[in-house]
């Protein structure tokens, strides 16, 4: 990449959430983020644009996947890059995260990255630190990257959102997965369906301008995406659902199942799968069908797409 | 089934599905209803079939209980499928729905298979298995309410308990909702009525007896109304017993929340001072109730509010009933005095007989998606011809039931069945 003055793109100098996203935005993003994409296949895959940056990873939920992209995308970029792993402990969250907060906040960080499990989490040090905020991940609320990822993907197999109808199954009330998904589908004029056992569709779910199915075969019917949600493994016994092998049975997307949607239709899942509780082997398995690993590449690029568009300042 | 063609004829039909109340005749074929009328056999009599003359007598769906606890598996010595379907053919009963209150208690699919099995090869009549709503019936964790709908689970209910815990309740049904699975719930407080043997009155104060309040019923009534109206499933209290309750179901029904509710022929005949000297015959749970609630609970299924009468169907052996009150097991047999029971109603002019067969025959059919509790052709040939007059004496002592614990010893009732068909076949004829 040559390092050519760049345009602003971010109206904002965090990223916290798609909700505070535009559609403009998000398309600036995700032309920026195809470019990255060609960066990461050369052989070369170094950019200056972070160069003399600082990135902090700061993670209070374990996740391999997301801070090894974050991580990756920063270095690619140039950036230093610290990974801090913060175990959870009994004291009182909002107190020590505040405390963490202006410790960073004196080491002068450019970016932190920060997953925690506490909805708002995000935005409270967005408003505690000088630098700018990417959230990567806050409870239930928001997993802007995942859903930019997605959308990347989805946009490099159809050519754009319209026209296209996303059924996201799972495990929905939990999921911030789904909450940053079906505001930037729906931003960008894709049909969403959700599809969930009603011990899993949160509370007043149908306002979110998406259809709504408690059987999985009828909301399959005529999907081009499928994206499948994580289930948690201490959610599946009994409490929000009575069994793997009942969850499997019913919101487990195997061949019979997904033979209901539009033939052709793309598998998704943002990792890491419970394979036998919400999606098949064999699915998962097959590069006809599923865009998982792609969906992992399609992530480091854009994650370097928005760590560079923070690093240009405001549009 | 029978694949040979029956006919009935000189039977007053009796549908109240369709409302038919008509002089008639039936015919049966390949144990379904070929056919059902007014004019039907009349005069000629039809070539091949056998005639059954029914003599002017009551010709009506076979009865559908919904609520019955036998002992298989586990406490055989109780009652078996076998000695209840038993009970069951005498009492005119086509169809009892099973509680799932057994040991091992039937909470996953293997279990159903194995009631649906051992009727198929014992009963007389059909069973219709309902499971478990919360594994072991322990109030904690919601069944595989998808898979044993699969494996032929009509209903999902905890019996005789109460889920206490409000957030399994909660997800439970919303569970259920998913898959529109008929929840049955019990509505008694359990911790007001923990280590009680009767209701809280001037009665069980006199006897010194441990007393709940009864408005231990209404309390979990209105939270499962609630609960209902929050997560859109169908919901069926099993058994009511006292006007509170009847009044907020009624008016939950009146808001068009898919709510129904039964009455047992114990809380239709008996009040709290049937108890007598400690008569644990008549221990039933929930418990007897003043009279003003045994009238609200007539008053209830005259008018509609209550949907079904059940028999509650209890067996409970000399080991668990010769004991002091207190001390005592619940629950009384039932099967063969449901129907008679519930004719009191009818002789007593606080009912017509349509309507009244209505509530143990199209109304519970309707409930659970089963395919009787009609005249209709091509329902199954499940009928009990009836003397609706025919005045007898309850003789615990010759009932089929396993077990001989019955409320009504003794009592002087006027009409029962005279013979029962299940798919054509003949499984019960007095005399």
């Amino acid at each position: 990449m040559t390092s050519a003055p760049a345009a602003p793109i971010l109206k904002t100098s965090h990223l916290l959430g798609i909700e505070s996203l535009s559609p403009s935005e998000i398309t600036a993003l995700l032309d920026l983020a195809e470019t990255y994409v060609v960066l990461n296949r050369a052989p070369d895959k170094k950019a200056a644009v972070l160069k003399g940056r600082t990135l902090i990873n700061l993670f209070f939920e374990a996740s391999t996947r997301t801070q090894s992209s974050f991580e990756l995308a920063g270095k690619r970029l140039g950036a230093d890059v610290l990974n801090m792993s913060v175990k959870t402990s009994s004291v009182s969250k909002g107190e020590t995260l505040i405390d963490t907060a202006s410790t960073l906040n004196a080491m002068r960080p450019d970016i932190l990255v920060v997953r925690h499990q506490d909805s708002g989490a995000a935005e409270l040090l967005s408003r505690k630190l000088d630098c700018s905020v990417v959230n990567a991940g806050d409870g239930a609320h928001e997993h802007p990257t995942q859903a930019l990822l997605d959308a990347l993907t989805i946009k490099r197999r159809h050519g754009g959102f319209e026209n296209l109808t996303v059924a996201i199954c799972g495990d929905v009330l939990h999921s911030r997965v789904a909450r940053s998904n079906l505001r930037l589908l729906a931003m960008m004029s894709a049909r969403v369906r959700l599809i969930a056992p009603r011990t899993l569709l949160p509370a007043d779910a149908d306002r979110f301008g998406v259809e709504i199915f408690t059987d999985m075969k009828q909301g399959l019917a005529g999907v081009d995406i499928v994206m499948m949600l994580r289930l948690q493994l201490e959610r599946m016994a009994g409490a929000f659902v009575p069994s793997t092998r009942e969850y499997f049975r019913f919101y487990g997307l195997d061949r019979e199942k997904l033979g209901y949607a539009k033939p052709g239709a793309l598998v998704m899942h943002p990792g890491p799968m419970n394979r036998g509780v919400e999606i098949a082997s064999d699915i998962a398995d097959d590069i006809a069908v599923s865009l998982i690993s792609e969906q992992v590449e399609m992530g480091v690029a854009i994650r370097m797409a928005v760590l560079d568009a923070l690093a240009r300042g405001i549009a | 089934m029978s694949n040979r063609r029956i006919a009935f004829r000189n039977a007053r039909l009796i549908d109240p599905a369709s409302g038919l109340d008509v002089k008639g005749g039936l015919l049966v074929e390949n144990g379904r209803i070929a056919d059902v009328g007014p004019r039907l056999f009349n005069d000629a009599e039809p070539g091949d079939p056998e005639i059954i003359d029914c003599h002017g007598l009551v010709l009506a769906p076979g009865l559908i209980d919904c609520r019955v606890f036998t002992g298989e598996p586990g406490s055989e010595h109780r009652e078996t499928l076998e000695t209840a379907s038993e009970a069951a053919a005498a009492g005119g009963v086509t169809t009892i729905v099973t509680m799932p209150n057994t040991n091992p208690v039937i909470d996953e699919p293997s279990l159903v298979d194995f009631i649906r099995r051992r009727a198929a090869a014992t009963a007389k009549v059909r069973v219709a298995p309902a499971a478990a709503l919360t594994r072991g019936l322990a109030g904690e964790t919601m069944t595989e309410i998808g898979l044993l709908k699969e494996a032929g689970a009509v209903a999902f209910t905890d019996g005789d308990r109460t889920v206490a815990n409000t957030r399994v309740m909660r997800r439970a049904l919303a569970y259920a909702a998913t898959f529109d699975s008929l929840v049955i719930g019990h509505a008694e407080d359990p911790d007001l009525t923990a280590g009680t043997a009767t209701t809280e009155s001037e009665f069980a104060t006199r006897l010194g007896l441990p007393a709940a309040p009864a408005l231990a019923e209404v309390i979990i009534v209105e939270r499962d109304i609630r609960l209902v109206e929050m997560t859109g499933a169908r919901y069926h209290f099993g058994q009511i017993s006292t006007r509170a309750a009847l009044d907020a179901i009624g008016e939950a029904k009146r808001r068009g929340l898919p709510i129904t509710c039964g009455v047992s022929a114990h809380h239709l005949m008996l009040n709290e001072l049937d108890v007598g000297a400690y008569y644990t015959f008549r221990k039933v749970k929930p418990p007897l109730r003043p009279e003003s609630d045994r009238a609200a609970m007539v008053e209830g299924v005259a008018n509609g509010l209550i949907d079904v009468i059940v028999s509650s169907h209890e067996p409970q052996g000399a080991d668990t009933k010769r004991q002091t009150f207190a001390s005592a097991a619940f629950g009384a047999v039932g099967l063969e005095t449901l129907l008679p029971a519930g004719l009191n109603l009818y002789h007593d002019g606080r009912i017509g007989l349509s309507a009244l067969l209505a509530c143990l025959t199209s109304a519970p059919a309707r409930l659970l998606g089963l395919p009787g509790g009609i005249l209709a052709k091509g329902a199954p040939a499940d009928l009990v011809l009836l003397d609706e007059g025919e005045p007898f004496v309850v003789d615990e002592k010759a009932l089929r039931s396993r077990a001989h614990n019955s409320a009504f010893d003794g009592r002087k009732f006027q009409g029962r069945a005279q013979k029962t068909f299940v798919g054509g076949e003949c499984v019960f004829s007095r005399r």
